[in-house]
C-alpha cells in the first residue's frame, strides 16, 4: 500500500494515498467537526456532497479553506485545523445556518438529539448576526413520517440513503437556490409516494426536519381510560438498544427492565412480539416445507425463492417496485399482526374482554409498523389488530414522563400466554435471523431429527448478501439472505431474470435489520452502536433455554385450543395476508 | 393535479427519443429537452415514462425539471407571448410592456390564461436590440413595443 505523509496541527501523520484529510486527521485523534458528511463505516454507507462547510481546514498554500471531507491528503501537505482563519469561517457557516433555521429547539422532536443543536453548543454560538428572509415549506404528515422542512439544512443523507442505499428513490433535491427543498417528486405529500416509510432518512437526518409520528398521547390516553384493557408487545430488537437511551453502553440487554418498565406504565399484560415471531417460523417454516415438497413432487409452477414477509417497510417496497412478483413471498404476517390477530381474539376470549375494549400496543424498531398496523387489511369492522405501535425512541419518553428511574428497575419476566418465547425468536432483530429460526424449526420437521447444532453461524454477519446452503439431511437448501432494500433489489431483480438459484430468501428493509431500524435510539453516524446490538441479540439467543420456535410450549398450546395446525384455516384467516398492486401506472388514451 | 391524458402516438415518440440516447441516465437533460419540444411543455406523466425508460427515480427528473428555468410544467398557449427582458430592451421599458400584458391578460409570468390562448413569459436578449423593446407572440416579432400597443398586439390574435 502507498502511504504518504503530511502535517496535521502540526503532527506528522502517515497514511494511505488517497485519504482524506478528515480521515487522517481522525487516525491522528483530531476529530475535525462535521454536519452534512455521515459515513457508517461497517455498512459502506457514505455522504460526503460537501455541502455545509462546516469541516473546512487551511491547507498551506491553498488560496481558499479546503473541505476535509472530500480534500485528499498530498505528500507534505500542511494542515491546521483549528487557526482562527478556520474556526471564524466555520462560525460564520453555522451561523448563516442557523440564520435560516427555525429556533424553537425547545419544543422541537429533537430537542437534546440534534446535531445542529450540539454544534451551536459546542460552538458557543450565542447569537446569529444574519438576519435575513427565511425558507418555509408546508407541513407534511404521513401515517409513520413527519417532514418539516422548514427545519432541513440540505445536508441530502436522508436522499443518499432512500436513492443510494435503499434504492426507493422517493426523495430528491427539487427547485433552485433559496427554494431548493428535499421533496418527493411533483412535491406530493410522502403519502402519495412510493416511500416505503423504512424510515432510514429518519435514522440518519441531524434535525427535526424529519420525525416520526409520535403516538405516546394515545398510548397515555388508552391507559388511562378505565374502560380498556391495555396489552403490550415488544419487538426483539428493542430489548437490543433501549438501554442506549438511558446512557447504558451499546448493546446493553435490558430485556428484564423492558417488561418491569412496562408494567409500571400501566399496561394490563405486559407481552413478547418475540411470541408471534415464533408463530411466524410455524406458519412461514411450514409454508416453505409445503412449497418445496410439491416443488421437488414436480409441481414447477411453485413460486421459489419464498421471501421473508415480517418487514412492512419491505412489503411496501415490492408491493410498489416488484407487483408482478407479489405471489412469491410468503403469505405469512408479520409478528406485530400476528400478535394483534391473536390477541383481539384467543386472548380476548380468554380473559373475556371484547375486541373493541382490548387495545393492543406495540413497542418498535421501526417506523413502518406504525404505517402497517392501519393497513386496512389488518383488522375486523374497522377495529384495527393493533392499535398503536410506538418507537423505541418513543417509549424511552414515556418511560422518563412517568418517573421510572430505568436504571434501578429489578428484571421483571414477560406475562403469559402471549410472552413465552425461545432463541429463535429473539434474533428475527438481526439480518439473518429470520432465516436462521426457520432453519431450526423447518429443518427439525423435515427430517424429523434433533439438529446437533442450533447455531447455524453461515447464515450470520453483516455483509449485505450473503449465501449459505443448509443440509436438510440430503437436502441441500440454498439460503439467500440481502439487508437494506438496495441489495434485496439485487436478489429480486435476479429472481425476475430467472438467475436466482435460492430456495428461500430474508429481506430485511433496514441496513442491519431490525437493530438499524428507523425507530431505534440514533446512531449518529456510528455504526459500531449496531454491531454491538447484533452481538447483543446473539447472547439473548444462546441464554435462553428453548431455542426453537416449535418447542416453545406456549405455542404447541395455541394450535392445540385455537389454531389446529400451520397453515389450517383459521391460521389462513389470521395470520396470512396478500399482497397489493401499487405501482401507479399513467393513463395512456 | 389535472390528470392529463396523452396520446399513445406522441407518447411513442418520446419512447423512441429515449431510445436515441440509449435510454442512458446521463442524457436526461437532452431527453427532457426534447421532450418539450414535443409536447410543449413536461407533465408529471411525461416525466414519469421518462423515469421509466431511463431507470431512474421520479423524484429525479422532478429535481431537474425544476433545477433549470427553461422547463416547464405548464402548458404553454396557443400563442406563446416572450418579452424580452435583455439590456437593451429593459433600460427601453420592457418592464411596463411586462406590466400591461399582465395586466390585460391577467396573469404572471410563467401562467397561461385560462382558456388557453396566451402564455407569458420572459426571454434574454432575441438579437435585435435595435428594435428594443421587443415581444415575441410565436414566431412573430415586435419591435419598438409601447406599453399602449400591447392591447392591439392582444387583439391581433384574439379571435
Amino acid at each position: 500500500m502507498e502511504t504518504i505523509k503530511l502535517n496535521i496541527d502540526n503532527k506528522v501523520v502517515e497514511v494511505a494515498k488517497g485519504t482524506t484529510i478528515l480521515k487522517a486527521a481522525k487516525e491522528a485523534g483530531i476529530h475535525i467537526p462535521t454536519l452534512c458528511y455521515l459515513h457508517l463505516e461497517d455498512l459502506n454507507i457514505e455522504n460526503k456532497p460537501a455541502g455545509c462547510r462546516i469541516c473546512v481546514v487551511e491547507v498551506e498554500g491553498r488560496r481558499n479553506l479546503a473541505p476535509a471531507c472530500v480534500t485528499e491528503c498530498m505528500e507534505g501537505m500542511v494542515v491546521n485545523t483549528h487557526n482562527i482563519r478556520v474556526l471564524n469561517s466555520r462560525k460564520t457557516v453555522l451561523e448563516l445556518i442557523l440564520s435560516d433555521h427555525p429556533t424553537d429547539c425547545l419544543i422541537c422532536a429533537k430537542n437534546g438529539t440534534c446535531d445542529l443543536q450540539s454544534m451551536a453548543q459546542e460552538f458557543g454560538i450565542r447569537k446569529i448576526h444574519y438576519e435575513g428572509e427565511m425558507s418555509t415549506y408546508r407541513e407534511d404528515t404521513s401515517p409513520a413520517i413527519i417532514r418539516d422542512i422548514d427545519k432541513c439544512i440540505m445536508c441530502r443523507r436522508c436522499e443518499m440513503m432512500c436513492n443510494e442505499v435503499q434504492t426507493v428513490g422517493v426523495l430528491s433535491a427539487v427547485n433552485r437556490g433559496f427554494m431548493s427543498v428535499v421533496a418527493p417528486a411533483f412535491e406530493r405529500n410522502l403519502d402519495h409516494s412510493e416511500c416505503t416509510y423504512c424510515g432510514q432518512c429518519v435514522a440518519v437526518c441531524p434535525t427535526g426536519a424529519l420525525t416520526e409520528v409520535d403516538h405516546t398521547n394515545n398510548v397515555i390516553r388508552a391507559l388511562a381510560d378505565p374502560t380498556k384493557t391495555v396489552i403490550v408487545q415488544t419487538a426483539p430488537a428493542v430489548r437490543a438498544a433501549l438501554g442506549e437511551e438511558f446512557g447504558m453502553e451499546a448493546g446493553t440487554l435490558v430485556t428484564g427492565k423492558l417488561a418491569a418498565a412496562l408494567r409500571r406504565l400501566g399496561f394490563n399484560f405486559v407481552f413478547d412480539t418475540d411470541f408471534a415471531a415464533d408463530l411466524t417460523i410455524m406458519e412461514e417454516g411450514t409454508e416453505l416445507l409445503d412449497r418445496l415438497g410439491r416443488f421437488l413432487g414436480g409441481d414447477k409452477t411453485v413460486p421459489l425463492p419464498m421471501l421473508t414477509s415480517c418487514c412492512p417497510g419491505w412489503v411496501s417496497f415490492f408491493e410498489h417496485q416488484f407487483p408482478e412478483m407479489r405471489d412469491i413471498p410468503s403469505t405469512a404476517r408479520s409478528p406485530q399482526q400476528m400478535f394483534g390477530a391473536i390477541a383481539k381474539t384467543y386472548f380476548a376470549d380468554k380473559i373475556g374482554v371484547k375486541r373493541e375494549n382490548l387495545v393492543v400496543v406495540s413497542i418498535m424498531p421501526c417506523l413502518a409498523k406504525k404505517y402497517e398496523c392501519q393497513r386496512d387489511e389488518f383488522g375486523t369492522d374497522g377495529n384495527p389488530d393493533v392499535d398503536f405501535s410506538i418507537s423505541t425512541r418513543e417509549l424511552a419518553h414515556l418511560i422518563k414522563q412517568s418517573n421510572i428511574d430505568f436504571d434501578s428497575l429489578p428484571d421483571e419476566d414477560f406475562d403469559n400466554p402471549l410472552g413465552e418465547s425461545t432463541g429463535a425468536a429473539v434474533i428475527f432483530g438481526t439480518t439473518g435471523g429470520v432465516i436462521e429460526a426457520a432453519c431450526r424449526t423447518a429443518s427439525e420437521l423435515y427430517t424429523g431429527k434433533k439438529l446437533e447444532k442450533i447455531d447455524f453461524m453461515e447464515l450470520r454477519g453483516m455483509e449485505y448478501i450473503r449465501e449459505a446452503t443448509i443440509d436438510f439431511d440430503g437436502l441441500p437448501l440454498k439460503i439467500g439472505i440481502a439487508h437494506g432494500l438496495g441489495n434485496a433489489r439485487k436478489l429480486l431483480q435476479d429472481i425476475k431474470d430467472g438467475k436466482s438459484q435460492f430456495h428461500a430468501i430474508e429481506i430485511m428493509a433496514c441496513p442491519g435489520g431490525c437493530i438499524g431500524g428507523g425507530g431505534q435510539p440514533l446512531h449518529h453516524g456510528n455504526s459500531s452502536i449496531i454491531k454491538a446490538r447484533q452481538k447483543a441479540i446473539y447472547r439473548e439467543d444462546a441464554g435462553k433455554v428453548i431455542r426453537k420456535s416449535h418447542e416453545n410450549p406456549f405455542i404447541v398450546k395455541l394450535y392445540e385450543e385455537f389454531l389446529g395446525k400451520p397453515l389450517s384455516e383459521r391460521s389462513h384467516h389470521l395470520l396470512h395476508t396478500h399482497y397489493f398492486d401499487k405501482s401507479k401506472d399513467i393513463t395512456i388514451q | 393535479m389535472a390528470i392529463i391524458k396523452l396520446s399513445e402516438s406522441k407518447l411513442e415518440e418520446l419512447r423512441n427519443v429515449c431510445k436515441s440516447f440509449n435510454n442512458e441516465k446521463g442524457e436526461l437533460i437532452n431527453v427532457l429537452h426534447k421532450a418539450q419540444g414535443i409536447f410543449g411543455y413536461l407533465p408529471a406523466e411525461v416525466q414519469e415514462v421518462i423515469a421509466k425508460e431511463l431507470n431512474i427515480s421520479v423524484a429525479h427528473v422532478y429535481g431537474v425539471v425544476t433545477f433549470y428555468s427553461f422547463f416547464t410544467m405548464l402548458p404553454k398557449g396557443e400563442h406563446p407571448v416572450s418579452i424580452c427582458l435583455g439590456t437593451a430592451c429593459y433600460v427601453r421599458g420592457a418592464e411596463k410592456v411586462i406590466e400591461e400584458f399582465k395586466r390585460i391578460l391577467n396573469v404572471n409570468v410563467g401562467e397561461t390564461t385560462p382558456d388557453g390562448k396566451f402564455s407569458l413569459a420572459c426571454l434574454r436578449c432575441v438579437g435585435a436590440c435595435g428594435l428594443a423593446p421587443v415581444v415575441l407572440v410565436g414566431d412573430k416579432v415586435y419591435g419598438r413595443v409601447a406599453p399602449d400597443g400591447v392591447k392591439d398586439i392582444i387583439a391581433e390574435y384574439a379571435k
